[in-house]
């Protein structure tokens, strides 16, 4: 059993294509904190000792966010800054993170291909996402394979359903303790994880 | 009688205006403006002032006291505690080092012990007046020099009540020592024939009652002066606030310009200090220019022109010893070179107590009438050489040795409060936010309000307000809008607040306005006046009202944000073309209809489906276009 706090950050929900879909009855998920970063925070004004309470309440942290400039959106720049303080989550007596579970959720409108050497991004997720994966590190926190949707631009309202049920899915399960991080550390996608896989957990 | 008052104030106004502007012009200061304005209608030159120069003089001293009951009010009890050190001992350090070497030389030169004590003590005191004009004239006050001078002047002030005492001991007096107390009210007052322990009594009584009174009564009284709302009447109550502790003072036979100083601090925390200070400003100005005057017509030059050698070496010789005494105690004291030179040079002279002393010696003829003379002239030439040390520390001695310690200017001023860069007129509900969020971010302003009730409740809740019509150049300048940085207007009418903006146009240039506006209407005239910074009662108020209505509808709070910054935009963009336009009605009409459906069909786009408004960045639309199935 692990709890789960889901930090979510997306400038324009209302122009936003599958972060629109997959969030809806999130907050529904019994053991997962739904945090939306943009409608608490509008004016960049971040409570931080809020937000630090809410870290020591859950066992895995999801950032959850559209892929911008191969970056994170402002607002979650600006959360990591002010809330993951020196003498807190890292540093000598920043040990409050330690042994938590970090979990970035990724929605990118490339392929998976143009991810790749050669591809027109040129690099891997992996490597665009390394400062938070290093954040993480210095946290003394694990930082899993992100979970990571492609093709953003030319995903009809059908696949959006189907993308959802298996992130809600693997949300439930992570939360049960079904899948456990050690299971995913091999995969290069969290989302690699087969259905059967799930299911022979099950 | 009334023909020759006005004949003789047309004489000295005219000097006055004539002469002082151009002194300031040459870069002398106003106080050496009016010494040479008296030299010139003096019986030397155009002779207008003869004889009654004397009583000139000491009914102008009045404006001495007026001086240092205005400098009282700028002094808060606790910021007088904390010049302790520097008035008790660099006070008391220059009056017995110079009673003694120039008694000790009045001695040698063949004077009797006690006539020679007598002249030292008369001379080791220096002129309150000269100095602190000059030094607030040339804005020096907040130095550490300054600090130090005002600090010594202090002393000498007090010391006056004790060599009073010793006087009539030193046998120079058969007991008339309130004959002549004219200027400082010198002598024994009315009490001299009391038993001593009745007069030791009645002397605290009055000095406590003076501090009782102006921390309970004047502030009463003020408060029913100023419900009565006549300006004249407020004038009035100031002036009789130190008329009358001169009269009392002079009467338990204290020094009236030490009563005003304690009755100038015990009123330092008060709302009417500001209100008091400009109400007093004038008078006081003009009783010392007329001192100033007086003193210039009291040279007698001709004395000077059959001794010119003596006269010369006499005021050198003094001013020399003055400062080299002052000059060692400055360096004691830690005072940089550069303080040091201007708290040297500036006390050098013998104060304006020498002429009381000097007739009082001479009508009980303990020097011969010709002596008396000669050290009067010294006084008076020595007065005037002050102005003329200043400048030529100013212009001569700072470039040469005070540029090494320039970082010592920049030190924060030891006593006397540093100006505050804010001030905030009219503290309604407006005027209470601006206050308060200045206040907790480390701002202290000077808060101006004209309802002396709502003064009187805001001060019992600690705030620090001051009563005052601040669209009153006077009181603006007395609350520091020479030195402040900005003034925040939120008066109760536009009106209000449009002729203050005028009035600092005209005389603050400098002060950056930000300025609360009601309607339209009023803006308009507010960006024709050239404010910059105008802040319109209700209009973001409403937008972040109405905002909260659309969060509630559902709208994502970030996107009400952007909502509402573009909404002021465009508002802000409309005001400024219809401002332009406002006083033809037609066009005005027109544009007014313009600017809402402009505003309209933005709005409506805003609302568009997946419009997200300056954020073309975050819209997938067209990137769905180009590369979507």
């Amino acid at each position: 059993m692990s709890n789960v706090l889901l930090i979510f950050a997306h400038p324009a929900l209302e122009s936003s294509r599958i972060n629109k879909v997959l969030i809806e009855g999130i907050d529904q998920i019994s053991g997962l904190h739904f945090h939306d970063l943009y409608q608490q925070y509008p004016d960049f004004y971040i409570n931080v000792q809020r937000e630090q309470e809410l870290l020591l309440q859950h066992d895995t942290i999801i950032w959850q966010h559209p892929l911008y400039w191969y970056s994170t959106p402002p607002l979650l720049k600006q959360w990591i800054d002010l809330t993951l303080e020196h003498g807190w989550a890292y540093g000598s007596r920043g040990v409050f993170l330690k042994g938590k579970k970090l979990l970035s959720v990724i929605t990118a409108g490339g392929s998976r291909k143009a991810y790749e050497t050669g591809g027109s991004n040129q690099y891997s997720i992996h490597e665009f996402l390394r400062p938070l994966e290093q954040t993480a590190n210095l946290c003394g926190m694990t930082y899993l394979p992100p979970y990571v949707i492609h093709n953003t631009h030319s995903i009809g309202k059908q696949d959006g359903r189907k993308i959802r049920e298996a992130y809600h899915h693997f949300l439930k399960g992570l939360i049960a303790g079904e899948i456990l991080p050690e299971e995913l550390s091999h995969l290069s996608y969290a989302n690699d994880l087969t259905p059967s896989q799930l299911l022979n957990n099950q | 009688m009334a023909d020759s008052l006005l004949f003789d104030a047309m004489i000295y106004l005219s000097a006055a205006v004539v002469v002082v502007p151009l002194a300031q012009r040459l870069g002398l200061g106003s106080v050496l403006g009016y010494l040479i304005a008296g030299v010139i209608i003096g019986p030397f030159l155009l002779g207008f002032i003869g004889e009654e120069g004397d009583e000139l003089l000491h009914f102008a001293e009045f404006g001495v006291v007026m001086m240092l009951f205005l400098v009282g009010l700028e002094l808060e009890p606790r910021l007088l505690w904390r010049l302790r050190i520097p008035i008790l001992g660099m006070g008391g350090a220059q009056v017995v080092a110079s009673t003694l070497v120039i008694g000790g030389l009045a001695f040698f030169v063949g004077l009797h012990w006690n006539e020679a004590l007598a002249v030292g003590m008369t001379f080791a005191l220096s002129s309150t007046a000269i100095v602190l004009q000059t030094l607030n004239e040339k804005g020096l006050m907040k130095t550490a020099g300054g600090q130090s001078s005002f600090a010594v002047l202090l002393f000498q002030d007090i010391a006056v009540i004790p060599i009073l005492a010793l006087l009539p001991l030193l046998a120079l007096s058969h007991g008339g020592g309130g004959a002549d107390g004219g200027d400082h009210g010198h002598g024994g007052g009315a009490l001299e024939n009391l038993p001593a322990y009745l007069q030791t009594i009645l002397t605290l009584g009055a000095v406590a009652f003076v501090v009782l009174a102006g921390r309970y009564l004047v502030p009463k009284l003020m408060r029913v002066v100023a419900a009565t709302r006549q300006r004249e009447l407020l004038t009035g109550a100031a002036l009789l606030l130190v008329i009358a502790v001169a009269v009392l003072m002079t009467f338990v036979g204290l020094s009236p310009a030490l009563g005003a100083f304690v009755g100038g601090v015990v009123l330092a925390n008060s709302h009417y200090k500001h209100e008091l200070e400009s109400d007093l400003e004038p008078f006081k100005g003009l009783l010392l220019g007329l001192f100033f005057m007086a003193v210039g017509a009291s040279i007698d030059f001709k004395l000077v022109a059959e001794n010119p050698l003596l006269v010369l070496g006499l005021v050198l010789g003094l001013l020399f010893i003055k400062a080299s005494i002052l000059f060692i105690i400055g360096r004691s004291f830690k005072l940089g070179l550069d303080q040091n030179f201007l708290f040297s040079l500036g006390l050098a002279q013998t104060g304006e107590f020498a002429f009381v002393l000097l007739s009082f010696i001479k009508q009980e003829g303990i020097l011969p009438n010709e002596s008396v003379a000669l050290l009067l002239v010294i006084v008076a030439i020595s007065m005037a050489a002050t102005p003329l040390l200043m400048l030529f520390n100013e212009k001569v001695l700072q470039p040469k040795f005070g540029t090494l310690e320039r970082i010592e200017d920049n030190r924060p001023a030891d006593a006397i409060e540093d100006q505050r860069s804010v001030i905030v007129a009219g503290f309604g509900r407006f005027g209470a936010v601006v206050g308060r969020f200045l206040g907790a971010n480390g701002v202290q302003a000077t808060i101006l309000d004209n309802d002396s009730d709502r003064v009187e409740v805001l001060r019992k809740m600690g705030f620090e307000v001051y009563y005052g019509d601040a669209t009153r150049f006077d009181l603006l300048e007395s609350a520091g809008a020479a030195e402040a940085k900005a003034i925040i207007i939120g008066l109760a009418t536009p009106e209000e607040n449009l002729t203050l903006v005028e009035v600092v146009k005209k005389h603050f240039p400098h002060l950056q306005m930000v300025v609360r506006s009601f309607d339209y209407m009023d803006t308009y005239e507010l960006m024709d006046a050239g404010v910059l910074h105008i802040f319109r009662d209700t209009i973001r108020n409403g937008v972040a009202a109405a905002g909260e209505a659309l969060k509630l509808m559902g709208h994502r709070a970030y996107q009400v944000e952007h909502y509402a910054h573009r909404f002021l935009e465009h508002d802000t963009k409309a005001l400024r073309s219809l401002a332009a336009v406002r006083t033809d009605e037609q066009e005005y009409q027109n544009m007014v209809r313009t600017a809402v459906s402009d505003l309209e069909q933005q709005m409506r786009s805003d609302l568009g489906p997946y419009r997200t408004p300056q954020g073309a960045g975050w819209d997938s639309e067209s990137l769905v276009e180009e590369y979507g199935e």
